[in-house]
């Protein structure tokens, strides 16, 4: 059996972040396994600008984005496969991979750090009625077809869902040639960044039709129509609301799944809300030397964020292995950090006042649009942030920072709240 | 005076942005948490500028296509220039990062890039 300290499983950007930091921490055995034919992961599709200010103080493309970690990688020298794609994980921590050249193989790790990412939810999950005609695609899938095959899916399109991948492909095939006549959201708010909703559909005209649905697909071989029809609060259609709308693409961008059969298999601990692991703040999940990071663990809007917690999960898998640090290794008290009153959820969902180290950040999101409100932080029942926020919305994700002297104060502290506040 | 109520593009924040003006003059942007906000502001009310991305045909490469950038902003109206100036346009693999795909696209003087290496 292959032997590695650490197999990172999956080589888009929270796999890479992840492998180039434990090397950097020390661990010297390390291997990246990834399904697709190169590196980078869905970056790769995502040639519009906007990723790595934070990360590099510039503003690149996916692949631009992709290419600078890549580099590092090939730096530091960490192994990698492509066109690999793994089948299982044991709770001892043995990888089971297969690929065309080596057929089915076996890996033994000493610790697993978990980045493969997300699907989009697909037609089978929204129950929209009609036939199943030619010219329904994720928004991804399109973006794929675009940007890397060289293949545009249609020529009037009509999108379903206003989250991010969904704004940027209106702007893209718009740009390509296509008509795109709506984009079309359930919701009374956009799943999206409100930048994207400026460049992408105020740019170009293209109107975002909130708190609609579809409700019909006509066209037997080929997408001929769409119905829309306005909803209620109860998010059900109104009588009488519906609008014919004729396209030969329907594009959905209906949210963004972790995808999370292998953790499950080896008996990860899921959250119901994020659909990611449950994790400390060392990122590790409730398998001792399993840690998970990006989008596998909880949805993101910024690349920029997801390499910075996957630097931190490489981090901390490179301590595991190294000192035995992590869930094992320390005396510690796991404290919760409970999200309620607004707040849906937060990564992570524990913290060791001890073993964190000066400042941790707690990333969570908000359950609807909140104008002119105060996020705060309980320790026990005493507040102890209380930051004014003048909006915030589903679609964007929201952070506070703990300091450990701040916990260190606080010897008898046996629970962490964060709320939403109107005062 | 005037106040024009914009959303930063700048980075994903989307900071809201008041940008006040008198006679078409920037007298004041407030909403703005960096000095890339106030720069946005002033542009976007003056002469507004994105930058363009998109693809185009490579052959003899791995991929299809290769992704492709404008090195800078380019006025906003020129968006639909540029993306007719790339249609047709074929590369050769291999092809790098910041290889010059056009020179001076439809005349704005700015180069369209690769921002994809296709070997």
């Amino acid at each position: 059996m292959l032997k590695y300290d650490i197999v990172v499983i999956g080589g888009g950007p929270a796999g890479l972040a992840a492998a180039i930091s434990a090397k950097r921490r020390g661990a010297e055995s390390i291997v990246v396994l990834e399904r697709d034919k190169e590196l980078g992961g869905i970056l790769n599709q995502c040639i519009h600008n906007g990723f790595g200010l934070h990360t590099f103080q510039e503003e690149l493309t996916g692949p631009e984005y992709a290419a600078r970690y890549i580099e590092q990688l090939e730096e530091e020298r960490i192994a990698y496969q492509l066109n690999t794609m793994v089948m299982e994980i044991t709770p001892d921590k043995v990888v089971t991979a297969m690929n065309r050249e080596a057929g089915m193989f076996e890996i033994q790790a000493k610790a697993v750090v978990l980045a493969m990412g997300c699907r989009e939810r697909a037609r089978g999950a929204l129950n929209i009625p009609g036939y199943r005609p030619a010219g329904v695609y994720s928004a991804g899938t399109a973006q794929r077809l675009v940007n890397m095959e060289g293949y545009m899916p249609g020529r009037e399109a009509v999108i379903l869902g206003s989250g991010d991948i969904g704004l940027i492909m209106a702007r893209r095939m718009t740009l390509e040639g296509a008509k795109v006549r709506a984009v079309v959201e359930l919701l009374p708010y956009s799943g999206g960044l409100k930048r994207n909703i400026v460049q992408c559909l105020d740019d170009f005209g293209i109107p975002l039709k909130l708190s609609h649905t579809v409700v019909d697909i006509r066209g037997k071989e080929r997408v001929e129509g769409v119905t829309i029809a306005q909803v209620g609060p109860d998010r059900r259609p109104i009588p009488g609301t519906e609008e014919h709308y004729s396209c030969d693409t329907l594009l959905l961008s209906c949210g963004l799944i972790p995808e999370n059969e292998l953790s499950r298999g080896l008996g990860v601990e899921i959250s119901p809300i994020t659909s990611g692991p449950l994790v400390n703040e060392c990122l590790e999940t409730n398998v001792d030397g399993v840690f998970a990071c990006g989008n596998v663990l909880h949805v993101h809007d910024l690349v920029d964020f997801v390499s910075e917690e996957a630097s931190a999960a490489g981090e901390h898998a490179a301590e595991y292995i190294l000192g035995g640090a992590g869930r094992s290794g320390s005396q510690g008290r796991e404290v919760p950090i409970e999200a309620v009153e607004g707040v849906r959820y937060t990564v992570p969902r524990t913290i060791c006042p001890e073993r964190m180290d000066e400042k941790h950040t707690v990333r969570f999101r908000v359950n609807d649009v909140y104008r002119d409100c105060y996020v705060s932080v309980y320790f026990n029942a005493k507040r102890v942030i209380h930051r004014k926020r003048p909006v915030m919305a589903p679609g964007e994700m929201e952070a506070v920072v703990l300091k450990k002297e701040q916990l260190a104060a606080f010897p008898e502290l046996s629970q962490i709240t964060v709320k939403v506040e109107r005062q | 005076m005037q106040v024009k109520e914009l959303i930063c593009i700048g980075c994903p924040l989307g900071c809201p942005l008041k940008v006040e003006l008198e006679g078409g003059q920037v007298m004041g942007v407030t909403g703005n948490t960096c000095r890339r906000g106030d720069a946005y502001a002033r542009k976007e009310v003056t002469n507004p500028t994105r930058i363009v991305t998109s693809s185009v045909a490579v052959e003899g490469g791995s991929l299809a296509v290769v992704s492709v950038k404008t090195r800078e902003d380019i006025p906003k109206g020129k968006i639909f220039e540029i993306m007719e100036a790339l249609k047709g346009v074929k590369v050769q693999a291999p092809i790098h990062i910041g290889d010059v795909v056009v020179q001076d696209v439809a005349g704005t003087g700015v180069d369209i890039i690769a921002t994809k290496n296709v070997w």
